[in-house]
């Protein structure tokens, strides 16, 4: 299974959706997510931490890079 | 409750608020904010169209632009980035308007329409629900314009000199720029006072993200009510504003800019949701986009222009009077481009895979 996903410059709502869909199949682990903007951090952020998984958001570059765990 | 749920909650009473206080001090009744019929004004003032009734250099377009874009740079958030479809969101940008004109007006009006009393509203916010969920069925079968790229600092701070050019043209009042003498592009507040209502609109809509499609669609798609609570905070205060002005009216006949014939009421405002979900947000949003360095959310703004224009130049805009033929046609033509545009760019039409198949890594 990928452990990184990149959602980079994908519009509003792309990026939650790519990443609900990536962390539906799994029940633990650690899934690396890159975005470009801040709203896409955030939405993707308050998306993951509803489905019960920790994000710990850094960044890299322009860009940011999520890392969620369960 | 944290500090982004509050931030939403706070943003949306300021918006009511300021809606509110527009109207007070000069604004179309119940227009004390509307995205679309703003942005058509000023696409008469520039002479794009010639219905003489609804021509001005609206400065909350302005400051909304100006507003998201001091936010931006002030938080750091600003990026200069673009080229995802522009074509497409050009289209998409005249169709909201043009669906817009319709109803008469932006969804943000739409919810001052019913904080007034404007029942007709009733009809149109369930077209609006439908066009979204319409949109949301081609964002769950792979939907995508694609990714936007890095674009240079000069073209992300284009939108901040469109703002500054229109500003211009507003307080110098050039004779070849069309001012209304009656109608509602003749009722305005003072510049400054609209001015900075766009400008404190815009840094609340940029910092919170408020927009009026991604709060339904949010609550549909992922039964997130976040952005949502925005919108319930908008519309609470900017009725109790308007009860407490005297200004709040119940009915279906004799709004204010409005007509009651309820299928075109709903289809306007459908066309306007199917749209801005495929666009990724509705008119005000594309505002603060483009005041974020977004050429993107540029291309849809102008598209609303330009869509502004066909409206009152070939009939296609509704009228206090009701909707004519034309603007029947025009609704029709639009959701067929919408279905294309959506069957096109998602895995239906068999033409595209799946959405990361489309969009490999950049990098990696």
């Amino acid at each position: 299974m990928e452990n990184t996903i990149d959602v980079r410059g994908l519009s509003c709502p792309e990026p939650v959706i790519e990443v609900k869909k990536a962390l539906s199949g799994r029940s633990s682990g650690q899934l690396t997510v890159l975005v470009s903007s801040a709203v896409a951090r955030d939405n993707v952020k308050r998306a993951a931490n509803g489905m019960g998984w920790k994000v710990e958001a850094s960044v890299e570059g322009e860009d940011f890079k999520l890392t969620i765990t369960k | 409750m944290n500090k982004d749920k509050l931030l939403i909650i706070f943003a949306g009473m300021i918006v009511g608020v300021l809606a509110v206080v527009l109207v007070q001090m000069g604004n179309p009744a119940n227009m004390g904010f509307c995205i679309a019929c703003f942005i058509r004004d000023i696409s008469g003032a520039m002479g794009l169209h010639q219905a003489a009734v609804v021509q001005y250099m609206r400065p909350e377009i302005i400051g909304l632009i100006l507003g998201a874009f001091i936010a931006a740079i002030s938080w750091k958030e600003f990026r200069s980035s673009g080229g995802s479809s522009p074509s497409t969101r050009f289209v998409l940008g005249a169709i909201m308007m043009i669906g817009a004109l319709v109803f008469l007006g932006c969804p943000l009006r739409m919810m001052l329409r019913l904080a007034g009393g404007d029942l007709n509203a009733l009809v149109g916010i369930p077209g609006y629900v439908v066009g979204i969920w319409v949109g949301i069925y081609f964002l769950k079968n792979e939907f995508s314009l694609g990714r936007s790229q890095n674009q240079s600092t000069a073209n992300g701070v284009f939108p901040v000199f469109v703002a500054i050019f229109w500003l211009i043209l507003l307080l110098s009042a050039p004779t070849f720029i069309y001012f209304s003498q009656e109608g509602p592009g003749s009722e305005y507040a003072l510049w400054g006072i609209s001015l900075a209502a766009g400008l404190i609109t815009g840094l609340l809509a940029q910092r919170s993200r408020l927009c009026t499609m991604g709060g339904i669609r949010d609550l549909i798609l992922f039964r997130d009510t976040h952005l949502f609570m925005g919108l319930v905070a908008l519309i609470v205060v900017a009725f109790v504003g308007k009860l407490a002005t005297g200004m709040f009216n119940p009915g279906f006949l004799e709004q204010p800019v409005a007509h009651n014939d309820a299928i075109w009421n709903f289809m306007g405002l459908a066309v306007v949701g199917f749209a801005a979900v495929l666009a990724g947000g509705c008119p005000m949003r594309q505002l603060v986009l483009a005041g974020e360095g977004n050429s993107d959310g540029l291309i849809t703004v102008l598209g609303m222009v330009a869509g502004a224009a066909l409206s009152h130049n070939f009939a296609l805009a509704g009228s206090p009077a009701g909707v004519g033929l034309n603007a029947q046609i025009a609704v029709g033509v639009c959701v067929i481009v919408l279905l294309l545009i959506g069957i096109g760019n998602s895995k239906l039409s068999g033409l595209v895979g799946s959405r990361s198949d489309r969009n490999p890594s950049i990098n990696s």
